[in-house]
């Protein structure tokens, strides 16, 4: 029975370490690569971290959208109603991507605060734009709009 | 015994799970009307959707208990709904008031002419800044309103004829909203 | 028509069969009455015939474009060809759940013709468990997703548009394939808590069990395969896996059903891990069920989720509380909880099964932590999502450790390895694999850690197999050695080099993919690689229902010789607007050529064209069809012939030491 019992406690420990490794592993990867999510109005009253990772998302103002003429840059303004961002993405837009439309862009802040984008994402999902989306307009609709202090003052019930 | 004891933490886990499901399902869209409910309907000025001429304010609306329908012609589940709405009009009278929601309006036009016209009159909200103060989640949504321009009830999704005669005619005609 | 009426009718007399199922039977082994039990053959017949009819009344009504059934008019028109409106009977929410219940109904019947050789008891309870789940499931298509209602007023004279995404060979095949998968998970599910409830918890279970987990695993396989090639060539652009939740919510019932079908390997060969493997088979339909539960109730948002209708949700929650809770209750307080005194050594290739079982849960659980997390966050008031790079990274730990493993399994015996054996074969495999992953690489272009890295791995699990089959063709020589195996050694070994095509595909086209997104106008050129893309002119097409630009490319090798012409799409759907990506590729063993089109940039004829060369990039799918055809090929095997009334057969077990520990009286 003893060496079966000292094999078996070895096993057990093995696999104890091994998970616990793993668990860590996961704990510390999902620190490094969730994306928290931003609304304009917060990176304008400088709540959102510079140059970390993020989600950015509103609508694309109509007619702030510009091309380059020479590479595939794009430039447009996303915006909550409150607070508007530039932002910049090199490459292919969605199909799904118009003016007006509710979007989700990753990427970074530079210092100008004019949000750096490598992923910019329109839902395929044509009946109801993203819920963080519309989350965020909602909140920027139901702050009063003269006060500055609008984020933390923000009246009962905005918090859903 | 102890051993017996870990036969259960799989149990547990999952109920830790079920109860984020739980919480999370009731975490859903409708909730959100809840802070607006028994308020007044936001101010707007919008124009009307056959005629850019013509301007419509709350205002205009006062006087009678109606349903603030949010439509456009992008969103499948509208036309879904459409044909309960026409028939809603058109046998039993019901007050409709179209806000058709960040739409193109040649095609929104083209939409009512297709499939009828169950509105008493339809604001034409482009660029949706109107819907958002109402707190639109999506499309569609209807809004039971009464003579004052009292926000009553909000319904996200499709109205269906039980939607219509279990929750939102009892609203409409119920004693706040009564007109005569 | 009173078509739809007939298919209501079925589906509420299947309910009642299946009512009957759920009960009868179960009740019969639980007096143990023969005549009770006896009935559970003869329901499921019935159920699968009631349900069978209102499927093929929903496929046509869908057929003759009745209009007046509310669910035919949301998902087909009148434009639609035949197999399309065909397929559009599970495109939409209510008609996935009816093919749910038809092929849970289909597989139930398997069960019940092909179990002769069985204890009538077992039988009983097995159908009757799958009664139970079948009950619940047409609840909630009969109280909250009924397929066959009408539209009482103003019957439409056409349907609505069937999304264009949706209008493709890949994706008819896609769900019922998937679905084959998920719900053949039941039989194992329904096996082990059969077991559970008639403590038989011995060997016996695991070796019924077995054939129908391969299977069902093999459909998932494919299913899962299946649908990363229809993204991969229908969304445009060039992705193949996205970590979005309802891939996660297929791959997570994948990696527990993995681990399953291992574990009931060592169940059956050697009597032990039996807690374990049933807890994996409880896990394993859970996911399935899970997987129904995130896509169904739009409790996560992602490019699938239709119908976030609470009510909905609801009804699927307590589904799932039932048959998971109610399980996993059975499972603590049955589960045998005596320490199995049947030995093996740390060397012994039950150690190894073990621990890649274990690494295998983590992983799916590592899965659902990162498709859930989000969710949890919400609650706390954050919004959040878990990138790629999460689920990226955790799998580049576990697969290593996964295949490492696996290797020196495959080099291991069972119970004990003499402690030689394994000094002398493992640095063998190293030996080989080292140049092996340092070659490959510097032979595609640059050397990274990633490359090496799967490059190592594919070649130590190719090398580990090639040494088990030559270690099993002993001295037979290679041929009459290779021909002598039983068809189950065939299959596990097709199914491990298909893992090991599948890391390779994996590898080399996450480190060697080029792509590049440019400006082009007709006339102009790009080199990609080893590639010259050239730009000829555009066309302006119309298609049955769609508005076309569609680019002409040729594509040159950079000596100049012509390779091919690719025809790359934009689509804009006339009737709902949809604009649509159509991928122009080039497919080949080697690489694949592929070409999106963005949009149109001011100026004349200027496009945003995203190029792709990506090598090896058929090798995922291959590796996901070899490991299928694995799967296949073990259930071919001569031992599961169902023959009439042979006993139940005892574990192998040969040393003196472990006899008497393996009969069934180990329950507690």
């Amino acid at each position: 029975m003893k060496p079966i019992r000292k094999q078996r406690l070895k096993l057990v420990m093995f696999i104890v370490v091994g998970v616990a490794a793993a668990v860590g592993l996961a704990l510390y990867a999902l620190n490094q690569n969730i994306n928290l999510f931003f609304s304009p109005v917060q990176v304008v009253d400088g709540e959102a971290p510079l140059d970390q990772r993020m989600r950015l998302g509103g609508m694309v103002v109509k007619g702030s959208v510009v091309r380059s003429d020479s590479s595939l840059e794009v430039r447009f303004d996303l915006t909550d109603y409150k607070g508007t961002v530039n932002v910049v993405y090199e490459g292919i837009l969605p199909d799904l991507f118009r003016e007006g439309q509710g979007i989700v862009a990753t990427g970074r802040l530079n210092d100008q605060k004019v949000f750096i984008a490598d992923e910019v994402l329109a839902k395929h999902d044509e009946k109801y734009m993203p819920p963080e989306v519309q989350r965020a307009l909602d909140k920027a609709a139901q702050t009063p709009d003269a006060t500055s202090d609008d984020q933390i003052g923000a009246p009962a019930g905005a918090q859903p | 015994m102890m051993r017996r004891l870990v036969l259960f933490v799989p149990l547990v886990l999952f109920a830790v799970m079920a109860l984020l499901f739980k919480v999370m399902i009731g975490h859903d869209p409708t909730e959100l009307d809840l802070a607006r409910k028994g308020q007044a309907l936001p101010d707007f000025t919008l124009t009307d959707l056959q005629n850019p001429e013509q301007r419509w304010t709350q205002a205009d609306l006062l006087g009678k208990p109606y349903l603030l329908n949010v439509w456009a012609t992008w969103c499948p589940s509208c036309r879904a709904e459409h044909p309960v709405l026409v028939d809603l009009a058109q046998r039993e009278g019901v007050r409709i008031v179209g806000l058709n929601y960040k739409d193109d309006r040649a095609a929104a036009q083209q939409w009512l002419v297709k499939l009828g016209d169950p509105y008493a009159l339809t604001l034409f909200d482009e660029e949706g800044r109107f819907g958002l103060d109402l707190g639109v989640y999506g499309a569609p949504e209807t809004y039971v309103v009464d003579a004052q321009g009292t926000l009553l009830y909000r319904h996200v999704g499709v109205v269906t004829q039980d939607v219509w005669r279990n929750t939102l005619a009892p609203l409409l005609n119920g004693p706040a909203g009564g007109s005569q | 028509m009173i078509l739809p009426e007939l298919g209501h009718w079925a589906l509420i007399l299947a309910f009642g069969i299946a009512i009957l199922l759920a009960t009868v039977p179960l009740i019969g082994a639980w007096l143990g009455d023969r005549l009770w039990m006896g009935v559970a053959r003869p329901f499921a017949v019935a159920q699968m015939l009631m349900i069978s009819a209102a499927f093929a009344a929903l496929s046509l009504s869908f057929l003759t474009d009745d209009f007046s059934v509310k669910y035919v008019a949301g998902n087909s028109n009148t434009l639609l060809p035949w197999y399309y409106k065909l397929s559009a009977v599970w495109g939409g929410h209510e008609g996935s759940l009816l093919l749910w219940a038809l092929i849970l109904s289909g597989w139930t019947l398997a069960v019940a013709l092909l179990s002769r050789s069985l204890p009538e008891e077992m039988v009983a309870r097995v159908l009757g468990v799958m009664g139970i789940v079948n009950v619940g499931f047409l609840s909630f298509i009969l109280f909250t997703s009924n397929p066959f209602l009408r539209l009482l007023t103003n019957t439409p004279t056409d349907g609505g548009d069937l999304n264009p995404l949706l209008q493709d060979i890949g994706l008819i095949m896609h769900p019922p394939l998937l679905y084959m998968g998920y719900v053949g998970f039941s039989v194992a599910f329904a096996f082990a808590i059969a077991a559970l409830l008639g403590g038989q918890l011995d060997a016996a279970w695991a070796r019924w069990s077995r054939p129908w987990t391969t299977v069902a695993w093999a459909f998932l396989t494919v299913g899962i395969a299946l649908g990363s090639w229809w993204a991969y060539y229908e969304l445009g652009w060039g992705g193949w896996w996205f970590w979005d939740p309802v891939e996660n919510a297929s791959l997570m019932p994948w990696l527990a059903g993995t681990a399953l079908m291992h574990s009931l390997a060592v169940t059956e060969k050697r009597g032990l891990f039996k807690s374990w493997t049933v807890l994996l088979a409880i896990f394993a339909f859970s996911l399935s069920l899970l997987g129904t539960f995130l896509v169904r109730s739009g409790i996560l948002t992602s490019v699938h989720a239709f119908a976030a209708d609470p009510a909905r949700g609801e009804f699927v929650l307590m589904l799932l509380l039932i048959t998971i809770g109610g399980s996993l209750t059975l499972y603590a307080l049955r589960a045998p909880a005596v320490k199995s005194r049947i030995s093996f050594s740390e060397r012994s290739r039950e150690t190894f099964m073990l621990v890649n079982n274990i690494i295998l849960v983590v992983a799916t659980l590592t899965v659902l932590g990162g498709t859930l997390f989000p969710l949890a966050a919400e609650y706390f008031g954050k919004e959040v999502s878990v990138g790629a790079p999460y689920f990226n990274l955790m799998f580049m730990v576990l697969a290593p450790a996964l295949v490492i493993f696996l290797g020196v399994g495959l080099s291991s015996q069972w119970k004990d390895t003499r402690p030689g054996v394994l000094l002398k074969q493992v640095p063998l495999l190293a030996v080989v694999s080292v140049p092996v992953a340092f070659v490959i690489p510097l032979w595609m272009g640059e050397l990274t850690f990633s490359a090496v890295l799967g490059m190592f791995l594919a070649s130590w699990l190719i090398m580990a197999t090639v040494r088990d089959v030559q270690h099993k063709c002993g001295s037979r020589g290679w041929r009459v050695g290779w021909l002598k195996t039983t068809r189950s050694f065939k299959g596990m070994v097709l199914g491990h080099l298909g893992l090991a095509v599948l890391i390779i595909g994996a590898t080399l086209v996450s480190n060697y993919t080029v792509e590049k997104d440019v400006r082009m106008t007709p006339g102009d050129a790009h080199t990609l690689g080893d590639w010259v893309f050239r730009f000829d002119k555009m066309d302006h097409l119309q298609g049955p229902n769609y508005l076309s630009d569609q680019g002409h490319f040729t594509v040159e090798t950079t000596e100049g010789k012509v390779v091919g012409q690719l025809h790359p799409e934009k689509r804009r759907y006339v009737v709902s607007g949809n604009m649509m990506t159509e991928a122009g590729i080039m497919a080949g063993l080697w690489r694949d050529l592929y070409i999106s089109l963005g949009e149109k940039l001011p100026g004349d004829e200027v496009w945003a064209v995203r190029l792709h060369v990506k090598p090896f990039v058929r090798w995922l799918w291959l590796g996901g069809l070899l490991m299928a055809l694995g799967g296949t090929l073990a259930v071919m095997d001569k031992r599961y012939r169902f023959r009439r009334s042979k006993p139940a057969p005892q574990p192998e077990v040969s040393s003196s030491d472990a006899s008497s520990a393996a009969l069934p009286g180990e329950t507690s």
